[in-house]
């Protein structure tokens, strides 16, 4: 019994883990229509700035406190991904206005190959760590409901509540603030925000700011928990089939495919991996998703696809 | 001047209907038909062959697969390289577990196999569009990466994983020099092209193409969304599968599933891309121009007297891969194919342009 909680609880945090790299597809997908790829490359480009400058700050400025490290090398990270933003803004999505779909999706698997090559160039290509002062050591969870107990890395609870955390931020960014308004009014109808008077272009720098600062949560926690190196760029491959499983336009739709597919990978390693030899975590999520979406065309929480003539 | 259709006039349906109508372009495709086949022999070198050149066809012929889906068909697939992976393994099963096999006979049953894969993938289309399918295609490319490396069948119980294939030979001659590989791979990608071409001219292809403008409206003028849909992908795995079977069996000779990972399926979709979608030229274009890049950023830095490292060098590397696809995409997004029409329209009228 304690071992089935402990995978599903081991998937559940993995999940939540997806779940944050894929709310920056959303989020993009959202307020422009473009799907943005690069969702992995900023998650790479934004744990190197942040890994590289906490171990540049104490050189520079002789700061050694490690808090105030971490939090201007957290900030200085931000001021790199919102010059991304800018820079993604003014010179790819603005000169790509009106494209189709397909278009704008190879154009941020251009970003993805520039911000993987720039990243690596800037900041060095070895691996390297985040030390946010997350703790390490494993607690036990219902020790007196049954034997044994449930066994919980500490440091994956705080990075759920992080996650958790954040999602709830957004949601408020999203609901309450007048930025949050003009954002969702921009994913529902380009022209019609526009001719109200809201700056489309400077939505889109905002969005892909948001998305950037969502990208640096979760290459924090990922690289805090795995180190910062090329690899975390892959992960936004596991972020895919949460997306569509989700839908592409649904922020809970992100939380809950994470948490499913998550779940889902780990239960299936564990119970059908031996049965089928092994290593079926590489596609499972991947055909989970297709069944789903077998049955639901858009998603669980997408918006309905509506086909018009 | 020289490219201009001036006096001549098709008297016949049969004229009208030809895939070249005007002698200039005759005259060129054949041109480019006998430099080719014969006299490549006299300029290449087996370098040339071997590194360039033969990855270069086979890659096109993928791209052309490729784009009969995408271009023509409008179904994004980004598990390309599963369907070459599969055609490559089925050809390589034919080859060893069936005696006298013929090596045509495999590659074309490989394609085969591919095709039957390909049409259980392409079911999920039926009711899944766009970036959904898109995503849901790279199900097939991780199945398959997977299949082809855990279960052992495939592989002939090879012990390391990976395949291998020698002594390759048609009708009695061996293939086994640059030159007579690249033979072997030209003729498949010429009748490949010829093939697509008549097939996306006629009520297949238009077919296609209605469905990928808009798939309701086409299925309420008659069009079988399943039939079409369906054939798109059978016709398109069929390519890939055999482009998968000449690039295990001629180009590699031995490989392993990451021969045909997801970056390939990538490739494939960036070539299509800036080749120009729905464009049978674009496929080659576009082949030529992602085979060739790289080459030419790899020797570039040393050709200007710069001392890069190796591993700075394959970060710039990207980069410029990276910013160069975006430039192309902002500049022309319908592909090297569409500046090659611009140009023949602007020859039409040189040096008189109105």
């Amino acid at each position: 019994m304690g071992f089935v909680i402990e995978t599903i609880f081991g998937g559940l945090m993995t999940g939540m883990l997806y779940s944050l790299i894929a709310l920056g597809f959303v989020l993009i997908y959202k307020a422009s229509g473009v799907f943005n790829f690069a969702q992995g490359a900023m998650v790479l480009f934004a744990a190197l700035a942040m890994a590289r400058f906490t171990e540049w700050i104490p050189q520079w400025t002789g700061i050694s406190q490690p808090i105030l490290v971490n939090v201007l090398g957290f900030v200085l990270a931000m001021l790199v991904m919102l010059a991304v933003a800018w820079a993604i803004e003014r010179w790819v999505l603005g000169k790509l206005v009106n494209q189709e779909g397909i278009t704008l999706l190879m154009a941020t698997i251009g970003v993805t190959y520039l911000l993987e090559g720039m990243g690596q160039t800037l900041f060095g290509s070895d691996i390297y760590k985040i030390d946010v002062g997350m703790p390490k050591d494993p607690i036990f969870l219902f020790e007196k409901t049954f034997e044994g107990g449930v066994l919980v890395n500490k440091e994956d609870l705080y990075a759920a509540l992080i996650a958790a955390a954040m999602v709830i931020l957004l949601a408020l960014f999203f609901q309450k603030t007048s930025t949050g308004r003009a954002l969702r009014a921009v994913a529902d109808d380009h022209q019609a925000a526009q001719s109200i008077g809201i700056p489309l272009s400077r939505i889109w720098v905002i969005v892909w700011a948001v998305a950037g600062f969502v990208a640096l949560v979760a290459g924090v926690i990922w690289g805090s928990k795995l180190g910062v190196q090329f690899s975390l760029s892959l992960v936004a491959l596991k972020a895919l089939p949460v997306v569509i499983l989700g839908g592409l336009t649904s922020v809970p739709g992100a939380i809950i495919g994470g948490l499913v597919i998550g779940v889902g990978e780990k239960v299936s390693e564990v119970y059908l991996g031996p049965l089928m030899g092994g290593g079926i975590e590489i596609w499972f999520a991947y055909v989970l998703a297709l069944l789903f979406l077998l049955v639901r065309p858009q998603g669980l929480f997408g918006e309905k696809i509506i086909d018009r003539v | 001047m020289l490219y201009r259709e001036n006096g001549q006039f098709k008297t016949s349906y049969r004229a009208d209907s030809q895939i070249f109508t005007i002698r200039q372009d005759k005259i060129a495709i054949a041109g480019l038909l006998l430099l080719a086949f014969v006299l490549t022999h006299w300029l290449a070198s087996d370098y040339f062959f071997s590194a360039i050149l033969i990855p270069f066809l086979i890659l096109s012929l993928a791209a052309l697969g490729l784009n009969v889906l995408v271009g023509y068909c409008g179904q994004i697939s980004l598990g390309t390289g599963a369907f070459m992976a599969v055609g490559a393994y089925a050809a390589y099963n034919f080859q060893v577990r069936v005696e006298h096999m013929p090596l045509i006979g495999s590659i074309l049953l490989g394609g085969l196999c591919a095709t039957a894969v390909g049409v259980l993938f392409g079911i999920p289309s039926l009711r899944i569009k766009g970036l959904y399918l898109a995503v849901a295609t790279l199900a097939a490319q991780f199945f398959c990466d997977w299949a082809f490396l855990r279960i052992k069948w495939f592989t002939n119980n090879s012990s390391s994983g990976n395949v291998s294939v020698s002594e390759l030979s048609v009708w009695g001659h061996a293939i086994d020099t640059p030159a007579q590989k690249y033979l072997f791979c030209l003729s498949f990608v010429v009748l490949f092209a010829l093939l697509t071409k008549n097939l996306v001219r006629g009520a297949i292809g238009r077919e296609w193409m209605a469905m990928r403008d808009m798939d309701v409206a086409a299925a309420v003028i008659g069009i079988r969304p399943v039939y079409a849909k369906l054939t798109a992908f059978a016709v398109s795995s069929f390519i890939v599968g055999v482009a998968g079977a000449l690039w295990g069996f001629v180009h590699l000779g031995s490989w392993e599933p990451a021969a045909f990972s997801i970056d390939r399926s990538f490739q494939l979709l960036f070539m299509i891309i800036i080749g120009g979608l729905g464009s049978v030229m674009g496929s080659f274009f576009g082949a030529a121009f992602i085979i060739f890049l790289p080459i030419v950023l790899n020797q570039l830095p040393a050709a200007m007297g710069l001392q890069i490292g190796t591993e700075t060098a394959s970060h710039l590397e990207l980069m410029v891969f990276g910013a160069l696809i975006i430039f192309f995409l902002i500049k022309e997004p319908h592909g090297l194919a569409r500046l090659w029409s611009t140009a023949k329209e602007k020859l039409r009228l040189w040096p008189f342009p109105h």
